[in-house]
């Protein structure tokens, strides 16, 4: 039982990088941002090249991060320089990548089993006494989680924080500051699909491999974060939005494990987690034009 | 110091609804000057305020400010020098973010936005000296989020906010139109307190013809994208609403309704 919660926390935190970055595009933004189930994948994709030419694992998280970065930057232009539609634009990007993820990674699945990870490695080998193992990846994981969230908290605080929400917000405030709200638009994209495919290459290191199909579902699963953790603590103010998303995204995790324990196997997974996504959407009451922008 | 110059401005270029708004449009605007623009329904009043401001492309003319060609300048970098009010009081507030950090945004603007701490504590005193001169005790809701807010009390904030920074012009767009009567006075006051004060110059957008004449020292008035009075100076002060309206009446007799 203690394994199985444990497991649930770990799944938890490393999906809940991927739910903040989603809640900046979903929430921060108002974008449905499908290229999510691109960048996800693809942070996996970069992390196990990288681990398998023996990069340092957390160098590894850090050029994973970058690579996002680049990606959303590429989202943000096709949908604000170009006008593509917000939800074609994710279409676009997610589809090209899902070529370039299997280049990069050079096959469908690449497995980094026997390789240092930054849950598995000499130094931690060294320091930390056999007696904790069991809790050593959900330590790793909270403690990365906590240090991504911050960093999006203080974040949101700062100046260009404060114009990235104004354009999420009302876009015509931005134009009146005489501010390029297409920038920010980029900007705020970026960031995101830099925390999501951060999450991929957490998820690759924590499962020890890295498969194409792992991006299937990824903006559903964020959004369903998102909204359980918005919702569940909407009236609890002095929770902050971003560590509801985080808890949010915890207990996802649990329900599809519930839904898993309860006799569905695992080709099941996907229909769970529509089903549930659906049920989240409608009890949460969201605005039906989100819902339907993310149909 | 702002002048449009030949301004040519058509809808559905190329399609039976084709539609001529404004052929040759001229109109110059001094330092200084708070005009108030009247006129019926599609008569190009919201449209000159958006050519002005770049929110709309035009066809062929001229925009310039200070001798200076705006007409190719993108909407947001005209914005430098432009505060603007919308008729509805919800476009100039961000309604998810607190009175404190609107307040913040609009300190900073021409200015970079970029990693220092969004809100400067020290500043706080300024902003609420500034909403309690409003009288709405906006002041005492700092981290209240815009969005509770009535409208009257978001477009005096809006109306605070377009103009906290050092700008050139004013353009209400109709600002008093979606507000009570009470409410429309007291934004009204704010508004001329505003502009003596910082001497803007205003172009002020109107259907409450009372406002156009008590208000400003000029007055357009506008019929399908021409401009059939033009007053200012003492003519403008002598200006009383009955000589608006009768223009008004022979303007529609003579369409025809």
């Amino acid at each position: 039982m203690l394994t199985v919660i444990i497991g649930i926390f770990e799944e938890g935190f490393a999906y809940a990088i991927l739910a903040l970055g989603v809640y900046i595009t979903y929430k921060i933004l108002d974008f449905p941002d499908l290229s999510v189930d691109g960048t996800f994948p693809l942070g996996g994709a970069v992390t196990v090249v990288l681990i398998l030419a023996g990069v340092n694992p957390v160098l590894t998280l850090l050029l994973t991060f970058l690579t996002g970065a680049i990606a959303g930057i590429i989202t943000g232009i096709i949908h604000v320089k170009f006008k593509v539609r917000d939800l074609l634009s994710g279409i676009i990007v997610m589809t090209a990548l899902y070529s370039i993820n299997l280049r990069i990674a050079g096959s469908a699945n690449v497995p980094i089993y026997n390789k240092d990870s930054i849950f598995e490695n000499s130094f931690l080998e060294r320091v930390i006494p056999e007696g904790f193992k069991p809790y050593l990846m959900l330590t790793v994981l909270l403690i990365i989680v906590v240090i991504m969230k911050m960093f999006l908290d203080i974040y949101l605080k700062t100046k260009s924080g404060y114009l990235l929400r104004a354009v999420g917000d009302n876009e015509t405030v931005v134009t009146s500051l005489a501010k390029d709200k297409g920038i920010m638009k980029i900007v705020g994209l970026s960031i995101a699909n830099a925390f999501v495919a951060l999450s991929g290459g957490i998820f690759a290191q924590k499962n020890g491999f890295f498969d194409i199909t792992i991006g299937t579902g990824a903006l559903v699963t964020g959004v369903a974060s998102v909204i359980i953790g918005t919702n569940l603590f909407r009236k609890l103010t002095f929770f902050k939005a971003t560590t509801a998303v985080v808890i949010g995204s915890i207990l996802y995790k649990a329900c599809v494990q519930i839904a898993i324990s309860m006799g569905l196997v695992a080709q099941d997974q996907k229909l769970i987690t529509s089903i549930l996504f659906l049920v989240i959407l409608i009890t949460g009451n969201e605005k039906r034009r989100r819902a339907k922008a993310n149909a | 110091m702002l002048r449009l110059i030949d301004i040519n401005k058509y809808y559905n270029p190329g399609t039976v609804n084709e539609m001529c708004l404004f052929e040759d449009f001229s109109l110059d605007i001094r330092e200084g000057e708070f005009v108030s623009v009247v006129g019926s329904n599609g008569s190009g009043k919201t449209s000159m305020l958006n050519i002005i401001c770049g929110s709309i492309p035009i066809d062929r003319g001229r925009i310039e400010i200070n001798g200076v060609d705006i007409t190719n300048t993108a909407e947001y970098i005209r914005q430098r020098r432009i505060g603007r009010v919308y008729q509805n009081p919800a476009l100039g507030t961000c309604p998810n973010m607190t009175i404190l950090e609107n307040m913040s945004l609009a300190d900073n603007k021409g200015k970079p936005f970029n990693l220092q701490r969004g809100t400067d504590k020290k500043r706080i005193d300024f902003y609420k000296n500034i909403l309690s001169g409003l009288g709405l005790g906006l002041e005492d809701k700092m981290n209240v989020t815009v969005n509770t807010l009535s409208g009257g009390q978001r477009q005096a904030l809006a109306m605070v906010m377009a103009t906290m920074t050092p700008i050139e012009f004013l353009i209400l767009d109709e600002h008093t139109a979606a507000l009570d009567p009470k409410t429309a006075e007291l934004i009204m006051k704010l508004t001329d307190n505003i502009v003596k004060e910082k001497k803007l110059t205003t172009i002020m957008v109107t259907h409450n013809l009372r406002y156009a004449v008590e208000y400003g020292n000029r007055l357009l008035m506008m019929h399908q994208g021409e401009i059939v009075i033009d007053t200012l100076g003492e003519e403008k002060q002598a200006l009383k609403v009955e000589d608006i309206l009768d223009k008004f009446n022979e303007i529609s007799i003579e369409c025809g309704n």
